[in-house]
């Protein structure tokens, strides 16, 4: 947050009495929050808290059962969001047919391509100089968790809501992600990412948000979800 | 920073499609031979005589065109929506229904085609009237995109379900009653000496009407899936 005057703009994303229940069973929330320009928020939670779930929502891909989320100050649809986001989940959204460079350049003819980038420098940036012509059928899980980060980062967009970008990744490639989250940052983007807590970003967070399950609904539902500011 | 023109993405979503049906063409030939075994059965069952085969090749042929293309319906959205390629579709910034119209187009051009293609060598095989080599394969060019069209409507209703294939074949083969009656009827009205132009009319409005519906109920039943 170097930018003071950043919160004078509406958020850039902000939820408000959040909560979203499947079959008549809370997954997640009441939740209030405000992502900014140039944040990245950290949400942490156990397995089966909801992380993914609250991610799908903000995504756009499920509705919320209550509350309301704002885009930029204004209710959020689907034709508003999706020029700005670009979305890591769990499946990755890469062809295992298709060569690393392959997969990079579909995203950029369906995404668009962030400027100064190209499927081959995105692929760079993420340490996989030499792999682009490799099927992602031959890759390991860490390696095609970063061709689905070169997506993220080839895509011309402001938001990022990566599920579990540190999942199946080795020590260099979490401080890579750091690394990422920080210049995305930087740039004026923002981040909401999920983590199950093994591992976290560690460069100077601004905030998180922690995830819990209900305790079999006996404790009130405003202790379920905590929000802390550092 | 600015998202990429929609024709941009299509072109990519077709090129990427064409392609990935390139690394895996033993499989894009499965319904073809499927197709052709099954019209090659019937001269064995019933005996190569052509007062026999002549009068039910029609008939053969729609349904093995209809069967082999059900055999590759399945197919259709099941490697998007387990690999999470659909959900980038989804919040991609460009009409849904748009990009799932150039998957559509894809898995016809690619398992339907070919078979329309084949189409004059299945009719040898059953003694085809002659008189009906040329409107064969119109008929089947008309009906085919349809029966894409409507079954794509069903996978994408089906697709978020495990084991799926039965339930998408009864959701289906009633849908696909209609088209087999027009187009096995214009060809069968041409075979009697009778006007068959009126059922291919039908074909073709029902056509034009599926192009336009069909990828927009894909597009709602997807969205609804991948929820």
């Amino acid at each position: 947050m170097n930018d003071p005057a950043a919160h004078d703009r509406p958020p850039l994303l902000a939820a408000r009495g959040l909560s979203f229940s499947r079959n008549e069973e809370p997954i997640f929330g009441p939740l209030d929050f405000a992502l900014h320009a140039g944040e990245v928020v950290l949400m942490e939670g156990d397995n089966g808290a909801g992380k993914t779930t609250l991610l799908r929502v903000l995504a756009g891909l499920l509705a919320p059962s209550q509350g309301e989320i704002f885009l930029n100050g204004e209710p959020l649809t689907l034709a508003r969001l999706s020029p700005q986001l670009a979305l890591l989940s769990h499946q990755g959204g890469l062809k295992h047919d298709l060569t690393a460079l392959e997969n990079l350049r579909f995203a950029a003819g369906l995404h668009g391509q962030r400027r100064g980038l190209s499927p081959v420098s995105a692929l760079a940036a993420v340490g996989l100089d030499g792999f682009g012509e490799a099927p992602v059928r031959q890759l390991s899980a860490g390696q095609k968790k970063r061709v689905a980060l070169a997506r993220v980062l080839l895509a011309p967009v402001g938001l990022w809501l990566l599920d579990e970008p540190y999942a199946n990744l080795d020590r260099s490639g979490i401080e890579l992600v750091n690394r990422l989250l920080e210049r995305h940052a930087h740039e004026g983007g923002a981040a909401l990412i999920t983590s199950h807590g093994a591992y976290a970003y560690t460069s100077g967070t601004p905030r998180r948000i922690a995830l819990r399950p209900d305790p079999a609904g006996a404790e009130s539902q405003d202790d379920s979800i905590v929000e802390h500011t550092r | 920073m600015r998202p990429g023109s929609t024709s941009a993405a299509c072109a990519a979503l077709l090129r990427r499609d064409l392609l990935l049906v390139w690394r895996r063409r033993g499989d894009a030939l499965t319904p073809l031979l499927f197709a052709t075994i099954v019209v090659a059965l019937f001269p064995l069952a019933i005996g190569a005589q052509v007062q026999e085969l002549r009068p039910i090749a029609v008939g053969v042929i729609f349904v093995a065109t209809l069967l082999a293309g059900l055999l590759a319906l399945d197919t259709l959205f099941r490697g998007d929506y387990e690999d999470g390629s659909l959900e980038q579709l989804v919040v991609s910034p460009h009409p849904l229904a748009l990009l799932l119209a150039c998957k559509i187009a894809v898995h016809w051009l690619t398992t339907a085609l070919p078979l329309i293609a084949l189409s004059p060598l299945l009719g040898e095989l059953l003694f085809l009237d002659p008189a009906l080599r040329g409107l064969l394969p119109l008929a089947l060019l008309l009906t085919t995109p349809l029966l894409s069209l409507i079954g794509a409507v069903c996978v994408a209703l089906t697709v978020g379900m495990q084991r799926s294939g039965m339930l998408l074949a009864l959701l289906v083969l009633p849908l696909y009653v209609p088209v087999l009656i027009f187009g096995a009827g214009a060809c069968n009205a041409a075979q009697m000496g009778l006007p068959y132009l009126a059922p291919l009319l039908w074909l073709a409005a029902g056509l034009v009407l599926a192009l336009v519906l069909a990828p927009l109920a894909c597009a709602a039943a997807l969205r609804i899936s991948t929820s």
